[in-house]
């Protein structure tokens, strides 16, 4: 294996995320420019600064125009990437390696996405011309195949799978409540996420994550040069990506109770940071909930949980704000929607805030007064059997 | 000896109980149910159907031609029996054409078929509508069949000889439809009626004069048309009033159009015993006679699917608001989803193999099976796979969802997993199914659909369908 990270090379010293949400009122250039004055802000920097720029966006635009035009870029290097969901993540993980090289001394990564402009109803993508096979399903109906996948591998009774699944769109209303920055803030009952309606499967509305408009930024430079910019830098202790063969659709061993993308890069993510018990070492995760099942299965794809115990974890607290292991603390992509291109940097930005002791005091997370030092994000992009998976380790000391 | 050596009917699952008609309306209707293409079928899907239910009863030659008789083409200008010849996965030799705009054709394409010396596919199919509360709505149905005829062998018997014929043709106004009306308009039938009379009377001599039989001889009288007050009086008209009627399938699945007289061909052929002669009676612009002796060989032959199965298999729970808004005459509010957009006309092509003949590919190194064809396959290293055709194959639902979400003139769509026998694992929409009745291990076969239409493209392709016994 030639994969050997970059662990605290590279550091994060400047963030900013829009509040997410409807902004009937904000273009993608309102919010870009926001994110990254935020984040340059936040690093004590001024836009001449930095040095390169890469930018995320899966449908708000193409080219690094779609943030050199509204930020007035002096001609530097704006990179657009583009990878499904994970699409945010990646604009950061390749702003870090370009650091790592030495090609660059201060870069931006940044994330937008505007889903609120085309009037419809979920996700709305732009399908290529195709021969018309394509099984006609909806991201929604490809997640909740995992939900009596894994009820039926693991005993689960449907009634109690609901309650499982009911209680992970509980606990991220619950943190979103907390959050200014989310697109929901209130807190939602049980009851009214058990008995919404259905959108497909055992899923309800509340489900599924949110639709919405958002931007985040991060400031990234070499570890040694941190204290120039923060007295509270975090290092990236990890970051890994996996996209694989697409097995899902076409093996009949997949089972629907797992993402082997998700495993995968896990396990790379560990081994970049040296982590060898996940769940006594994260502080912190912030996942890509987009379906609630999709939260359950990842506490085990992610080593939070054992094979087959998630489903009680979940229903015993363990991944509550003030449990062992808080996941999506912020309120996750149930609380703040998923304009794809920001999310992962607004996954990071909570890592940020929680590693700097700045997240305020309603939502802070106790686990970090035990000790722990480091924060993970994930992202997936696709479906089941069939999709990318992004993973990152931060933390708050280097070494 | 010249002759049907296979046949096959296709009747959709669905039926519309006539009373829902009136009930709904205030008036119409009638005792009895039509036969309803579901939203995904068209004539062109159905008859697709009939050919495999053909071809899937016996081990039959290729034909060397194929045509598609229809009053209601999914296409004009395009040819509608490319898509069967492909769906067929037929070599690039045989030739496919419609005979398409008129009941009339069928007779047409059977008369070329028997002038011909090598095997000729003969499909026909309709979708039948009215207006809501006419006469057509409540009386037609929709259906297809499929004949190969072809010259005696060992290997593919002659199952009813074709022992003569008679036609009489005439220019008169009884039903017409000009292009882009989506209904019919008749003639005062009294009209109609009287110049089928003098029609079927000069068809029955001209038979009988060709094939050396008499009225006494015959067996069994099939009687179609789109013509209904005519088909009641031709028998008596053409001398023919003492030979026993074909049973009569319009209380069950309507008249359905293009394809009744070969439906109904089809269903005297799955009772028929050896040594009967039969006749096929088409009043549609003239009227057309054939007459068939059925031979030993008919004796042996099961169907795969009899039409009487078929019949019976149908669920007449179909209520006929679904039934207006599958046929259109119900602008129903969308959901708030982009429109469908068509398949793109180079993929489609580059891609035949799987999209009309539903071949995947098995990989010559690890064996795995793989839809859509893959030219690497999952755990292997090597460029070098083969296609294998899977439409036939029967497979099981590992999983599945209701998706309350997806575009579908028909809500909610049901997405399954399915595992092909033999390997091959697809993810595939179940059709002609209720969200209560899917399951995990139901055992599914494979049908090909019209899945939509975008910009006037029909987008063709295969689904999985509930096997019911």
């Amino acid at each position: 294996m030639g994969q050997r990270g970059i662990k605290d090379q590279v550091a994060i010293v400047g963030m900013g995320c829009t509040q997410f949400g409807e902004h009937w009122d904000r273009s993608v250039d309102d919010m870009v420019i926001e994110a990254a004055h935020a984040a340059y802000d936040s690093a004590g920097i001024v836009q001449d600064d930095v040095d390169a720029f890469w930018v995320g966006t899966l449908g708000s635009g193409t080219s690094g125009l779609t943030i050199s035009k509204p930020l007035k870029i002096d001609y530097k290097p704006v990179t657009r990437v583009e990878n499904m969901c994970a699409t945010g993540s990646e604009a950061f993980r390749n702003a870090a390696y370009a650091v790592a090289s030495g090609a660059f001394d201060l870069v931006m990564a940044i994330g937008v996405e505007k889903l609120k402009d085309n009037g419809m109803s979920g996700l709305v993508g732009a399908p290529l011309p195709d021969d018309g096979t394509r099984a006609n399903i909806t991201a929604p109906a490809s997640f909740s195949l995992l939900a009596p996948a894994y009820a039926n591998k693991y005993g689960v009774e449907e009634d109690r799978m609901k309650e499982v699944l009911t209680r992970i769109a509980w606990k991220n209303h619950y943190n979103g409540a907390r959050n200014s920055r989310a697109q929901f803030q209130s807190e939602v009952s049980k009851e009214k996420i058990a008995s919404a309606p259905l959108i497909a499967g055992q899923l309800g509305v509340f489900d599924c994550s949110g639709v919405s408009d958002g931007s985040a930024a991060a400031i990234l430079c070499r570890a040694e040069d941190a204290h120039k910019y923060t007295d509270n830098p975090i290092y990236i202790k990890a970051l890994a990506f996996t996209s694989g063969p697409g097995a899902g659709p076409l093996d009949p061993d997949y089972d629907y109770t797992t993402f082997h993308e998700v495993s995968r890069c896990a396990e790379d993510a560990y081994a970049q940071a040296g982590v060898t018990d996940p769940r006594a070492e994260i502080a912190m995760a912030e996942v890509h909930d987009c379906f609630t099942p999709t939260e359950l299965v990842l506490m085990e794809d992610l080593g939070f949980a054992d094979r087959g115990t998630a489903w009680q974890e979940v229903l015993d607290g363990t991944f509550d704000l003030d449990g062992e292991l808080p996941v999506n603390p912020d309120g996750g992509l149930k609380s703040f929607g998923h304009p794809i291109g920001a999310s992962g940097l607004r996954m990071l930005f909570e890592c940020w805030l929680q590693l700097r002791g700045e997240a305020p005091e309603e939502r802070r997370i106790r686990s970090l007064d035990e000790g722990k030092k480091l924060a993970m994000t994930h992202n997936l992009g696709g479906g089941p059997g069939e999709c990318v998976s992004f993973a990152s380790i931060v933390g708050s000391e280097l070494g | 000896m010249r002759g049907i050596v296979g046949f096959g009917a296709y009747v959709p699952y669905h039926r519309l109980q006539r009373s829902a008609i009136g009930a709904a309306l205030g008036a119409g209707g009638g005792r009895g149910t039509r036969a309803v293409a579901s939203y995904d079928e068209d004539a062109t899907s159905m008859a697709v159907e009939a050919a495999r239910n053909l071809f899937r009863s016996a081990d039959l030659p290729t034909p060397a031609a194929l045509s598609f008789c229809s009053a209601t083409p999914p296409y004009l200008d395009k040819t509608n029996a490319t898509t069967i010849h492909a769906a067929l996965d037929l070599p690039g030799n045989v030739l496919a054409t419609d005979m398409a705009g008129s009941a009339r054709s069928v007779a047409g394409a059977v008369s070329a078929a028997l002038h011909d010396q090598r095997p000729v596919l003969v499909t026909a199919g309709d979708v039948r509508s009215g207006r809501p509360g006419s006469t057509d709505e409540s009386s037609l149905g929709d259906a297809a069949a499929a004949v190969l005829i072809a010259d005696d062998s060992a290997e593919a018997p002659v199952l009813a000889e074709w022992i003569g014929a008679g036609t009489a043709t005439a220019e008169f106004l009884d039903r017409w439809r000009t292009p882009g009306w989506a209904h019919s308009r008749v003639w005062e039938e009294r009209f109609g009626e009287s110049v089928y009379r003098q029609l079927v009377a000069d068809a029955a001599e001209d038979a009988f004069k060709s094939s050396e039989i008499s009225a006494a001889d015959l067996d069994l009288a099939i009687i179609a048309g789109l013509h209904g007050r005519a088909l009641r009086s031709a028998p008596a008209a053409a001398g023919l009033g003492a030979v026993p009627a074909a049973e009569d399938l319009t209380p069950e699945i309507g008249n359905t159009g293009s394809a009744h007289g070969l439906v109904a061909l089809c269903h005297a052929l799955d009772t028929a015993e050896p040594g009967q002669i039969l006749a096929l009676v088409t009043l549609a612009d003239g009227v057309d006679i054939t007459f068939w002796r059925t031979t030993e060989a008919v004796r042996d032959h099961t169907s795969h699917a009899p039409v009487r199965a078929q019949i019976d298999n149908g669920n007449d729970g179909l209520a006929y608001a679904t039934f207006l808004t599958w046929r259109g005459f119900l602008d129903r509010e969308p959901p708030r989803r982009p429109d469908p957009v068509p398949p793109a006309a180079p993929p489609s092509f580059r891609n035949n193999d799987w999209k009309y003949a539903l071949k995947g590919s098995r990989d010559r190194e690890t064996g795995m099976v793989h839809m859509p064809p893959q030219r690497v396959a999952l755990g292997g290293n090597t460029d070098d796979s083969e296609l294998v055709s899977m439409a036939d194959v029967e497979a099981t639902v590992a999983t599945y969802t209701i998706d309350r979400l997806a575009y579908s003139p028909s809500p909610p769509t049901i997405a399954v997993v399915i595992d092909f026998d033999g390997g091959g694992r697809f993810r595939s929409e179940l059709t002609d199914a209720a969200v209560d009745e899917v399951e995990i291990g139901m055992r599914v076969s494979m049908t090909f659909r019209r899945f939509l239409t975008a910009d006037g493209v029909h987008n063709y392709f295969w689904k999985a369908t509930p096997i019911r016994d």
